[in-house]
């Protein structure tokens, strides 16, 4: 149940203390636009969340963040707390807060790296505490980065935890764990083999725990006020807020911060309201689903949205207008996330670029041929070395699912699209 | 023993190192030429990949015996001092420095290859790769020392198989580099398909808003709107 | 069944082809040249052939793992 927010001034009631079933948490509304500074941050969220201090300590607070479950917000929503001990129980472990966001249309990790960097910094901070880490790595995209440096300055040498800040990578797969782990090692931004995992061999060689910047936030709420006041918010099986990026036919695209399971049509509320019909939505990222207009009445969660085959993702929600064409939007991002493989992997490279290319053939109006596309699409899932493929072809399958009709009509050389603006943003192609 | 029977044991020996010798050249071509053939890309259906590797490897090890009995055979004569010191550290032999010292380098170079492709599963692919492009060094400087250790090369025939060798592996090596200039996508190596990090998206980083603004209403640049009052 | 699944590391591969020409019954190659493996794990059978087929592999993509596939 959720209440309007409530806009607390600077000088809230209780300096510190945030009353556990409000919004928002991450994304203070009371600011002035622009960053807070240390000050600032301390007088809305309190101090710090005090670091454990002892082994047993240490357990206590993992436990009390498996208690809240809190799980990963960069699209994989992986069980926090199991992370978290797989970590901590290697020597010399190091964490990385990731902020590439790697996804062109969201844009939600770099408004809390500009909004609230000290959040960030806290969960990071405290991460570092739970698994026994004396170093933190911060991988920021490049319009936030003089911020978050700022930022750290301003903590200067306290605490015993040291931030080295990176500028991330432009590209959709530098956000991957293992990528970012490549990017900071080598300077390249390509997900490596998976046996062995970053939680035993990562950076370095060490055990590394590779976090999105918004979980490190929440991390830092659990340890100031704990699991209850976590799970105030959320549904019992998802527990928890998130922040989502909300673009497309609605009247003021933004960044905003729901309770998880809110519904769907709410949610695009907070976005101003959709500025016309939808014919359909793209749920969770480039890699996420696509979803017909009964999509708006699920709830915004894993559980609401199973039914439709989709999931929440990294948070974004594109509303589809009715007089967009559904297909061209989806060739011109396959053909981006085909450019965008690392280009590691056969299937992954030689794959996308074909079904890629078959698309904008069908997007264009010629026939293509649906069977070719679904054949390619089986032989590029899952044969990878990262997810990439995966998401592309998750994403792509349910576009043919959710345009069916549309897909036919192409094939006879007919669109229904009649806007000539795009509303799906693609990065200009890189000359290669 | 008679002096006639050393010579004509002598003459034996000769005999066996320049056959075996002229074996070697045949059959060190013949894995050369196969080994640069496996890389060219698209195989003819006739010609399995499979088929060629393996036979590559068979032939390699197979001329292991030929190469025992070539340096035994001329170690051994009492007419030609060479020495086994010379038969792996090149240029110290007494008779034909030069020509011999080519000969042992070529050894050399083959014993790595050999030694690192039989070890390969516990070297790692690439330690193995940068091992085995000594091949292409042993081959040219085999070549070279059978042209100048031999005296044979009066003979049509030998001259034939001589120059039959040279043409075959030149063929097939150039044949490799066309394939390389030409088609450099489909090799895929690793190397130069790995992403720059210094590529620079043209017209600023992605999403739809333009550098310096965000959505959702707080508009404005992201610098601190109190760094003026600090 | 042999107790060993056969894995390609999709890194290393370079779609050269050899292991489908070795061990046909599990092995397939995609449209692009790139091997597809049967899941399932390895037939008792055929295990001394996937130890040769993961020697052929000319970038060593191939291993043998013990243990059962989960597709």
């Amino acid at each position: 149940m959720i209440r309007p927010a409530p806009h607390l001034a600077a000088g809230a009631r209780h300096a510190g203390w945030q009353e556990a079933g409000t919004l928002p948490r991450l994304l203070p509304a009371g600011f002035a636009a622009g960053p807070a500074t240390l000050a600032e941050h301390r007088a809305r969220y309190g101090p710090e969340p005090a670091p454990p201090r002892s082994h047993p300590d240490r357990l206590r607070l993992i436990g009390e963040v498996e208690r809240a479950g809190l799980t990963g917000r960069g699209g994989a929503h992986f069980p926090t707390a199991r992370k978290l001990a797989a970590v901590a129980a290697g020597p010399d472990p190091v964490v990385i807060a990731n902020g590439t966001e790697g996804e062109p249309a969201s844009a939600k990790d770099k408004i809390l790296l500009a909004r609230s960097p000290h959040l960030v910094l806290d969960g990071a901070a405290f991460a570092a505490g739970l698994i026994g880490a004396r170093e933190a790595y911060l991988v920021v995209h490049h319009s936030v980065r003089d911020l978050v440096d700022e930022a750290v300055a301003e903590r200067g040498r306290a605490g015993r935890v040291r931030f080295r800040v990176v500028t991330a990578a432009d590209r959709f797969v530098a956000g991957e764990a293992s990528a970012v782990v490549h990017w900071i090692e080598r300077g390249v931004p390509a997900p490596l083999p998976r046996p062995p995992r970053l939680a035993d061999q990562g950076l370095g060689g060490r055990p590394t725990l590779v976090q999105n910047v918004e979980t490190l936030a929440h991390l830092a709420f659990i340890g100031r006020h704990g699991a209850g006041w976590f799970r105030a918010l959320g549904t019992e099986a998802e527990p928890g807020t998130m922040l989502v990026t909300i673009l497309g036919a609605v009247r003021e695209p933004c960044v905003a911060e729901i309770a998880v399971g809110t519904p769907l049509q709410e949610v695009l509320g907070l976005a101003g309201g959709v500025s016309g019909p939808v014919q359909a939505v793209l749920l969770g990222g480039y890699s996420g689903h696509w979803a017909g207009p009964d999509a708006l009445a699920r709830p915004f969660s894993a559980a609401g949205l199973a039914r439709l085959g989709a999931s929440v993702g990294a948070g974004l929600i594109v509303a589809l207008p009715t007089d967009v064409c559904g297909l061209a939007e989806t060739a011109r991002v396959a053909r981006y996330l085909a450019d965008e493989s690392a280009g590691q992997c056969g299937p992954c490279l030689f794959g996308l670029d074909a079904v890629a290319g078959e698309l904008a053939r069908l997007a264009d109006g010629h026939p293509a041929s649906l069977a070719t596309l679904h054949r390619w699409l089986g032989q590029v899932d899952g044969r990878g070395a990262c997810a990439h493929p995966d998401g592309a072809v998750r994403m792509i399958a349910s576009a043919l699912r959710v345009f069916a009709s549309e897909a036919e009509q192409h094939a006879q050389g007919w669109c229904c699209g009649t806007a000539g603006t795009p509303v799906l943003p693609v990065p200009p192609r890189r000359a290669r | 023993m008679s002096t006639a029977a050393v010579i004509a044991g002598s003459q034996g020996l000769w005999l066996v190192s320049r056959a075996s010798g002229l074996a070697l050249l045949i059959l060190f071509s013949l894995v050369t030429v196969l080994g640069v053939a496996g890389r060219l890309g698209s195989a003819p259906r006739w010609m399995h990949r499979l088929a060629v590797t393996e036979v590559h490897r068979t032939l390699a090890l197979f001329s292991v015996a030929f190469l025992g009995l070539h340096v035994l055979t001329a170690l051994l004569d009492p007419y030609v001092s060479i020495g086994w010191v010379a038969t792996v550290l090149p240029f110290l032999s007494g008779y034909r420095t030069l020509a011999i010292g080519l000969g042992t380098l070529a050894v050399d170079a083959f014993g790595a290859v050999l030694v690192t492709s039989l070890a390969r599963a516990r070297l790692g692919y690439r330690a193995w790769r940068a091992v085995h492009w000594l091949a292409y060094l042993a081959w040219p400087v085999a070549f070279l020392h059978s042209l100048t250790a031999g005296n044979d090369l009066g003979i049509w025939w030998v001259a034939l198989i001589e120059w039959g060798c040279a043409l075959a592996v030149g063929t097939a090596v150039i044949a490799r580099l066309l394939r390389a200039l030409r088609d450099p996508r489909h090799e895929m190596p690793g190397g130069s398909r790995r992403l720059s990090p210094r590529e620079e998206m043209p017209g600023g980083s992605g999403g739809p808003w333009p550098r310096g603004e965000m959505p959702g209403g707080s508009g404005g640049s992201w610098r601190r709107a109190s760094r003026a009052a600090r | 069944m042999s107790g060993l699944v056969l894995r390609v590391d999709p890194i290393a591969c370079d779609g050269r082809g050899l292991c489908a020409e070795a061990l046909p019954e599990l092995i397939t190659l995609d449209d692009w040249g790139f091997p597809v493996i049967q899941p399932g794990g390895v037939p008792a059978a055929l295990a001394g052939e996937a130890r040769e087929t993961v020697r052929i592999c000319p970038k060593l993509a191939l291993r043998l793992d013990r243990g059962t596939d989960h597709g």
